[in-house]
């Protein structure tokens, strides 16, 4: 524990501490000014002598006030029993392993019998005890056991703690400790019945702005018998609490949403690219997507096993080897199955269902058909609150993630000369052709990279689902809708129809549950298709009308 | 334009083969003693039965896929609504005899606390409007399926999709408890059909049997259909769908017609298919199943209807085979199948043979080339 005691210093070492010092002091400022020990307690503690009940509870309620690390001695030594007195000469010990010691100076005393009697505790003093530990934690130089005590009090709402309380907000110096202290006292005030009703009703408006579900109990447990005024503005804190809180849910709503939006984003968008190119769904998408997380659960594994220090840049190194790995697997497929099956779309789907099984098989009988372990580097572990809502380090690096990648692709697309010749074959396939472009190899280097695309999906993917050969049949359904939803052969009718569904799923919950939510938004798409048969934004001209 | 005849040669030999076997069957696993190396034992009657009622199933796909260009990823879903509706009847038979001895609601709603029939579940005890059901409910879902995406000129690709997620939807909507179908057990436990213990060895050869006659009047429904007029048209729709529309045809009525009565086909399937499993749960509205349904037909061949039924009892008989001595090898093969059909054998196994045969008979100068349902995708 950090005692900040002026400590005389010799000038070069000064000029060298005191940046430190001012670190220390903004840090621990809130060590309030009577912690510093300057207060002697020995007059009180000289009460515990008395061997009294009513002294004891007494001294006990005085030395709580002072907040002095001294006093959290002495009542820890009273509660384990290691309080002695000496009856003849009235003076009061702490027995501690290495001798007696002086309660006020922690000092040890020498020449001090040892087989002095305890300070004897009864029921009403330990419960005194009890109260004068919660008030000293309140006034404890550590701003971390402070911000506990404070929420404990607050969880508690002990009226007894109302004094403790008071003095403890009146030396607080950190903005966020007084807030939680202020709370508490406010939660303290909506219970005590006897407490002025206009400082009732600032406790209501106090708890009603902190605005989470635990105000709203606290607020319902306004006692039946109050003044109808307090009982009113309860119900108005309550009711603008529960707006608050509708607000956050819905805003943890669409959170939830961009999230799945982002999940959908990252499986849909290499299907997205094949289909606008080649003009095949490729069913065996989901299945890379699978490939990539196993990629990921290999890398790790080889971490592990050969350089454990190498684990938080896991996913960084499984990234280009998944991409590189799926992306061969899809050039093979493509070379060995779809190149056959041209101008045959629908065959095309069935022969990648086919190897879809296959994969899926030879997974199983590689990994076996249990999910496999794929851990999270550190820095994706974790979450951090934003008002009333949780957000949690992996969604939102899956977020960030899926819009590089899209991004990226865009860029490619639009600036490279890969992109130039794809975008030239999504649009007039034959008219490419004929200008000298090697089209067979454009659907090979497009299937290879939707492929890679889906691979380095799951390894974002490995993150938030299980990794087993199912993994790839949970989104394949989903890939597709999106990518009908959106559009064929434009990435922002993609990026547009994920997370326009992920979050229209995630706000349908809360009304229709998951289920009927996702059963409704199949039904929107089934709908929606009849209305615009190409999706959100099709691509015009004669080509795609074969 | 020439005649086709109803039957045609291959039609024919299916139909004597499908009937023989109704007779056949029954009569090897009746008479011959148990040691006979013909007799049919016990326990295969319902699994050739089951066999049938996907070969009309099958049949009921290619109807749409072979002879209307629809490529349908949710006739599982058909199948499994007809099963349903067979179901709820089975489920009614039971009364008081279940768990819970309720006369009226079944065990599971008994459990679920329900207090009372659901309205849907009424009528169901009776055996004609459950029959009428198998058909009329897979029909309207096809129907306003249909009617709405023919009408929006949803093709290709796209409905294959929104199929998908229409058999994918109604999936989700049965595993849910509170629909009032039994959630993920679905319906099972029945004890008798019209009467008859469900699980007799009678009862199992009469199923078989119907589902045998099921399967020669829709194999007999549908090429009467495709062999008409309507027929020709349908396939015209398939092959050059803008080019019909220019002519002054109403494809969208054509395509509606085909995929409708596909549908109710499907539901008989779904029927006939219940009794002889004993169960129906919502897996059959799984979207895999029903690409797998469209692999059998792809196995027998497309556009031909025996090829769909045919396909449906090879690549079922495979898969019983294979489960049973190499269950890890089931998936492989099946993968490979889809792979290797779609690669070297577009038109199926029948196209295989009638290749075969066609260069067998034509060592002499060739003949002028046979018409051919051959799909141009």
């Amino acid at each position: 524990m950090m005692r900040l005691r002026p400590v005389p210093l010799s000038s070069p070492l000064r000029l060298f501490l005191l940046p430190f010092l001012a670190m220390l002091l903004a840090v621990f400022a809130a060590a309030p000014v009577k912690a510093q020990g300057q207060v002697d307690i020995s007059p009180i503690v000289a009460k515990f002598a008395n061997d009294s009940y009513s002294d004891t509870s007494d001294a006990l309620v005085a030395l709580s006030a002072t907040g002095s690390p001294r006093a959290a001695a002495v009542v820890d030594a009273l509660a384990a029993g290691n309080l002695v007195f000496d009856p003849a000469t009235k003076a009061v010990y702490i027995r501690t392993p290495a001798g007696m010691a002086d309660p006020a100076t922690g000092a040890i005393v020498a020449g001090v019998p040892a087989n002095l009697p305890a300070v004897r505790t009864n029921n009403r003093v330990r419960r005194t005890i009890e109260a004068a530990v919660g008030a000293l934690s309140l006034l404890n130089p550590d701003p971390g056991r402070r911000m506990d005590a404070a929420n404990a009090v607050f969880k508690s709402r002990d009226a007894a703690a109302l004094a403790t309380v008071e003095s403890a907000i009146a030396k607080e110096s950190l903005p966020a400790i007084k807030e939680a202290l202020e709370q508490a006292r406010a939660a303290i005030l909506i219970g005590k019945a006897d407490a002025p009703e206009a400082e009732r009703r600032v406790a209501i408006q106090k708890i009603a702005a902190r605005g989470d579900q635990e105000s709203i109990s606290l607020l319902r447990s306004l006692p039946a018998d109050s003044p109808p005024a307090l009982k009113s503005a309860a119900e108005a804190g309550i009711a603008k609490v529960e707006q608050n809180l509708k607000f956050w849910a819905v805003a943890q709503n669409v959170w939830y949403g961009l999230s799945l939006g982002s999940v959908l984003l990252l499986a849909a968008i290499g299907l997205a690219i094949t289909f606008g190119v080649m003009g095949v769904i490729n069913m065996a998408h989901g299945e890379m997507v699978m490939l990539g997380a196993y990629t990921t659960f290999v890398v790790q594994e080889l971490i592990r096993q050969k350089a454990p220090y190498l684990f938080d840049w896991s996913l960084t190194i499984a990234l280009p080897l998944a991409f590189l790995f799926t992306g061969l697997v899809g050039i093979l497929i493509e070379r060995t199955v779809i190149r056959f099956l041209y101008g045959r779309p629908l065959e095309t789907l069935l022969a990648t269902w086919g190897v879809s099984l296959i994969l899926q098989q030879a997974v199983r009988s590689v990994f076996g058909p249990t999910n496999q372990e794929v851990g999270a580097p550190s820095w994706m572990s974790g979450a951090f609150q934003v008002g009333q809502m949780s957000i949690t380090y992996n969604r939102l690096w899956i977020i960030v993630f899926a819009l590089m990648v899209f991004f990226t692709l865009l860029l490619v697309l639009r600036r490279t000369p890969l992109g130039l010749y794809v975008r030239a074959v999504t649009q007039n396939r034959r008219m490419a052709a004929a200008m000298g472009i090697r089209t067979g190899r454009i659907d090979a280097l497009t299937f290879g990279l939707g492929s890679g695309i889906a691979g380095i999906a799951g390894v974002a993917l490995s993150q938030i689902d299980n990794v087993s050969p199912n993994l790839g049949q949970g989104y394949i359904i989903d890939s597709f809708m999106v990518v009908v939803f959106g559009g064929v052969g434009n990435l922002w009718g993609t990026l547009v129809g994920a997370f326009t569904l992920g979050v229209a799923n995630k706000l349908l919950e809360p009304f229709a549950g998951a289920v009927l939510g996702k059963i409704l938004l199949l039904v929107f798409i089934i709908l929606f298709i009849q209305k615009r048969p190409r999706g959100l934004f099709a691509l015009k001209g004669r080509a795609v009308e074969s | 334009m020439n005649r086709t005849r109803i039957i045609d040669r291959t039609g024919g030999i299916f139909l004597i083969v499908v009937l023989a076997a109704a007779v056949l069957i029954p009569a090897s696993n009746l008479l011959l003693p148990p040691g006979n190396p013909l007799h049919v034992p016990d326990y295969m009657i319902p699994l050739l039965g089951k066999y049938l009622t996907y070969a009309l199933l099958a049949v009921s796909v290619d109807l749409v896929w072979g002879y209307c260009g629809v490529l349908s990823l949710g006739h599982g879903a058909f199948f499994a609504l007809g099963g349903y509706a067979m179901g709820m009847y089975l489920m009614r038979q039971i009364g008081p005899r279940g768990v819970y001895g309720n006369p009226v609601l079944p065990d599971f709603m008994v459990f679920l606390n329900y207090k009372e029939l659901p309205w849907f579940w009424y009528g169901f005890d009776m055996f004609p409007f459950a029959m009428l059901m198998v058909v009329l409910v897979p029909g309207a879902l096809a129907f306003v399926f249909g009617w709405f995406a023919f009408r929006s000129r949803v093709t290709g690709v796209y409905l294959s999709i929104i199929t998908q997620a229409m058999t994918f939807a109604l999936m989700l909507a049965f595993f849910r408890n509170d629909m009032g179908f039994g959630g993920n057990n679905g319906l099972t436990d029945f004890k008798d059909i019209l009467g008859f213990p469900i699980s007799a060895p009678s009862t199992r050869l009469a199923l078989f049997v119907l589902s045998a006659l099921a399967l020669a009047a829709g194999y007999l429904l549908c090429r009467a259909l495709v062999t008409s007029k309507y027929g020709k048209v349908l396939v015209a729709v398939r092959d050059a769908e803008s080019r019909t529309r220019f002519l002054g045809y109403r494809v969208e009525n054509y395509k509606l017609v085909a995929w409708v009565l596909s549908a109710m086909l499907a539901g008989v399937a779904g029927a006939l298919y219940v009794p002889q499993v004993g169960i129906i749960n919502p897996s059959e509205f799984a979207p895999a199943q029903s690409i797998e349904m469209v692999i059998w037909v792809a196995v027998g061949g497309r556009g031909t209807l025996v090829g769909a039924a045919l396909g449906a009892l090879i690549v079922n008989a495979g898969k019983t085979w294979f489960t049973g001595v190499l269950p890890e090898a089931w998936l492989f093969a099946l993968g490979a199948l889809f792979v290797l059909v779609t690669l070297f054998l577009p038109k199926g196994v029948l196209g295989l043979a009638a290749s075969i045969s066609q260069r067998w008979n034509a060592r002499p100068p060739s003949t002028a080339p046979t018409p051919s349902a051959t799909p141009a995708e």
